[in-house]
C-alpha cells in the first residue's frame, strides 16, 4: 500500500452545499478526492446518528454541510441544526475523541470556491488526525477492558 | 443529612387521602416501601383508605414520571392523577408540559421537599446515610410548580437552595482539565461496563418515547451487541436525545446494575445548553425546548 488516505463521508444539503460542489466540479476547481458525497435534503436532516456511524463504519472524518443562515429553503432547517451540531461537537469532544474528526460548514450554491477549500482543510486536518480509532467499530477487536 | 420524619410522610398521606376523597383526582401515584431497605417502590393508589401505603423518605430515589404516563393510559379518559414530587421529579413535570406531553390540568402535584436520596447500591461500601451523587450537586429540593406542598414552607424557594453543596458542573470541570486520550480511555473503561439493558432508559424520565431508536429494527440505527462501539454510541445518543430535557435526577445511574457513571456525558451537555443557549430545564412552563426552537443569532463559532 501506499501513502495512507482518509475517508471522508460529507452530508450536503440539497439546495446548497450540494449544488456548491456541483458548482466546483463544473468549473473544474480541484479538490481532494477523499470526500464521499451523500445528499440529504436538509442539514436539519442529519441525524447525529449519521456522524456517529459514519465513524463506527470506517470513515476517518465527516463533513456536515448545509445552507446559510438565512438562506434555508425549509426556512429553519439550518438554524435548529447548528443548535444540534453544537451540542453533538461539544459531547464529542468532552469524551475525547478528535475535534478535527467532524466539521459543520456552510456553503452556498454559489460558493463552489468555498466548498474546494473547506473540503481541503477538512481532508489536511483528518490527515495529520491519521487513522480513526476512537468509536470504529472493530478497533478494540480482541481487547479485553477489565470491568471493576 | 435530614431523616424524615413521621410527620412529614403523615402530611403526605392526608393530602393523598384528601384528594382522593374530594374526588380531586381519581389515583395518586407514590412512593411505597419497597422490598429492598434502600429503595421505595412506586404506588399507585386510587382509593382513599389504600394511601396509608404512601411514604417519602430518603429512599424514594426512583423517578415516578414513567409510572404516571403508564397509570394515565390505563385509567379511564379525563381521569387527573396526583403525584408525588420531588424537585427532579417536579422540573421533569414541567418539562413534560413544555414538551406536550401532559396538561397542566390532568395533574394535582404534590410538592414534597426533598433532603435528597440515597443510592440504593453499594450498601455495604458506602455509609448508608451518605446522599446519592445527583443530590449532592443538586438545586431543587422543592418542585418549581406544585398544586399542594407538604412538610413545610421551610424549603419553598427553588433556586439555588437544594439539597446539594457541591458545585454544580465541578466534575465536568475537572474532566476536562484532563487529555483528551485520558478522557476517552475513562469512557471506554466505563461503558465497557455497560451489558445494554436499558435500565437507565427504562427508569430515565425524560425516555418516554415507545418505540426507542435501539429498538428499532428497520431502519436498523445501532447494533444490537454490547460491543463497545455499539454501547458508545447508545450512550452518545441516549444524552443527544435528553439534551435540553435532562434534569439531572439521577434516576439512570441509580438504576444501572453495573453501577456505570452515566451523568456525566449529560451534565456536560447541559452545560452547554445552559451557556450557549441560556436555558435550564424545567423551571418554566412558557419555555420552549432548547433543541426545538433556535434563535437567528446562535454563536456559530465552530462552523467553517
Amino acid at each position: 500500500m501506499n501513502e495512507w488516505e482518509p475517508k471522508i463521508i460529507a452530508f450536503l444539503c440539497n439546495w446548497c452545499s450540494y449544488a456548491g460542489a456541483d458548482l466546483a466540479g463544473v468549473s473544474r476547481i480541484q479538490y481532494p478526492p477523499n470526500v464521499r458525497v451523500v445528499r440529504v435534503p436538509c442539514s436539519g436532516r442529519v441525524n447525529p446518528v449519521f456522524v456517529l456511524k459514519s465513524l463506527e463504519n470506517g470513515f476517518d472524518g465527516v463533513l456536515v454541510s448545509g445552507c446559510h443562515p438565512g438562506d434555508c429553503h425549509y426556512i429553519s432547517g439550518n438554524y435548529v441544526a447548528r443548535r444540534k451540531f453544537a451540542v453533538l461537537k461539544a459531547a464529542l469532544e468532552f469524551m475525547g475523541v478528535e475535534p478535527g474528526r467532524v466539521h459543520f460548514s456552510w456553503v452556498s450554491a454559489g460558493e463552489g470556491e468555498k466548498f474546494a477549500q473547506v473540503v481541503g482543510r477538512v481532508t489536511e486536518e483528518v490527515k495529520k488526525l491519521g487513522p480513526a480509532t476512537r468509536l470504529v467499530k472493530g478497533a478494540d477487536a480482541g481487547r479485553r477492558v477489565q470491568v471493576r | 443529612m435530614m431523616q424524615r420524619t413521621a410527620e412529614s410522610g403523615q402530611q403526605l398521606r392526608e393530602a393523598a387521602r384528601k384528594l382522593l376523597k374530594d374526588k380531586k383526582v381519581g389515583l395518586v401515584v407514590g412512593y411505597a416501601k419497597g422490598t429492598t431497605p434502600r429503595r421505595a417502590k412506586p404506588a399507585v393508589v386510587k382509593d382513599e383508605k389504600d394511601a396509608d401505603r404512601l411514604i417519602f423518605d430518603e429512599t424514594c430515589g426512583i423517578s415516578l414520571l414513567p409510572h404516571l404516563r403508564k397509570a394515565l393510559r390505563a385509567a379511564a379518559a379525563g381521569t387527573k392523577a396526583g403525584i408525588v414530587a420531588k424537585g427532579c421529579d417536579g422540573r421533569a413535570l414541567v418539562q413534560y408540559i413544555v414538551e406536550g406531553q401532559l396538561k397542566r390540568d390532568d395533574v394535582v402535584i404534590i410538592g414534597v421537599s426533598c433532603a435528597g436520596v440515597v443510592s440504593p447500591r453499594h450498601a455495604g461500601e458506602k455509609d448508608a446515610q451518605e446522599l446519592d451523587e445527583a443530590c449532592r450537586r443538586c438545586r431543587y429540593s422543592v418542585a418549581p410548580v406544585y398544586d399542594v406542598l407538604v412538610d413545610g414552607p421551610a424549603r419553598t424557594d427553588t433556586g439555588g437552595h437544594g439539597p446539594g453543596t457541591a458545585e454544580e458542573y465541578a466534575a465536568v470541570e475537572e474532566f476536562e482539565k484532563r487529555p483528551a486520550a485520558e478522557r476517552w480511555a475513562w469512557f471506554e473503561r466505563e461503558l465497557a461496563k455497560c451489558i445494554r439493558c436499558y435500565a437507565c432508559r427504562n427508569a430515565c424520565p425524560m425516555c418516554y418515547c415507545d418505540e426507542c431508536f435501539v429498538d428499532q429494527t428497520n431502519p436498523l440505527w445501532l447494533g444490537k451487541s454490547a460491543e463497545r462501539p455499539d454501547t458508545t454510541i447508545f450512550h452518545i445518543v441516549r444524552a443527544l436525545h435528553t439534551a435540553g430535557r435532562c434534569v439531572d435526577c439521577g434516576a439512570c445511574e441509580r438504576a444501572c446494575p453495573l453501577g456505570v457513571r452515566l451523568s456525566l456525558l449529560n451534565q456536560r451537555i447541559a452545560k452547554e445548553v445552559k451557556e450557549r443557549f441560556g436555558y435550564t430545564v424545567g423551571l418554566n412552563l412558557d419555555a420552549k425546548p432548547a433543541l426545538a426552537t433556535y434563535d437567528e443569532d446562535d454563536r456559530q463559532e465552530f462552523i467553517l
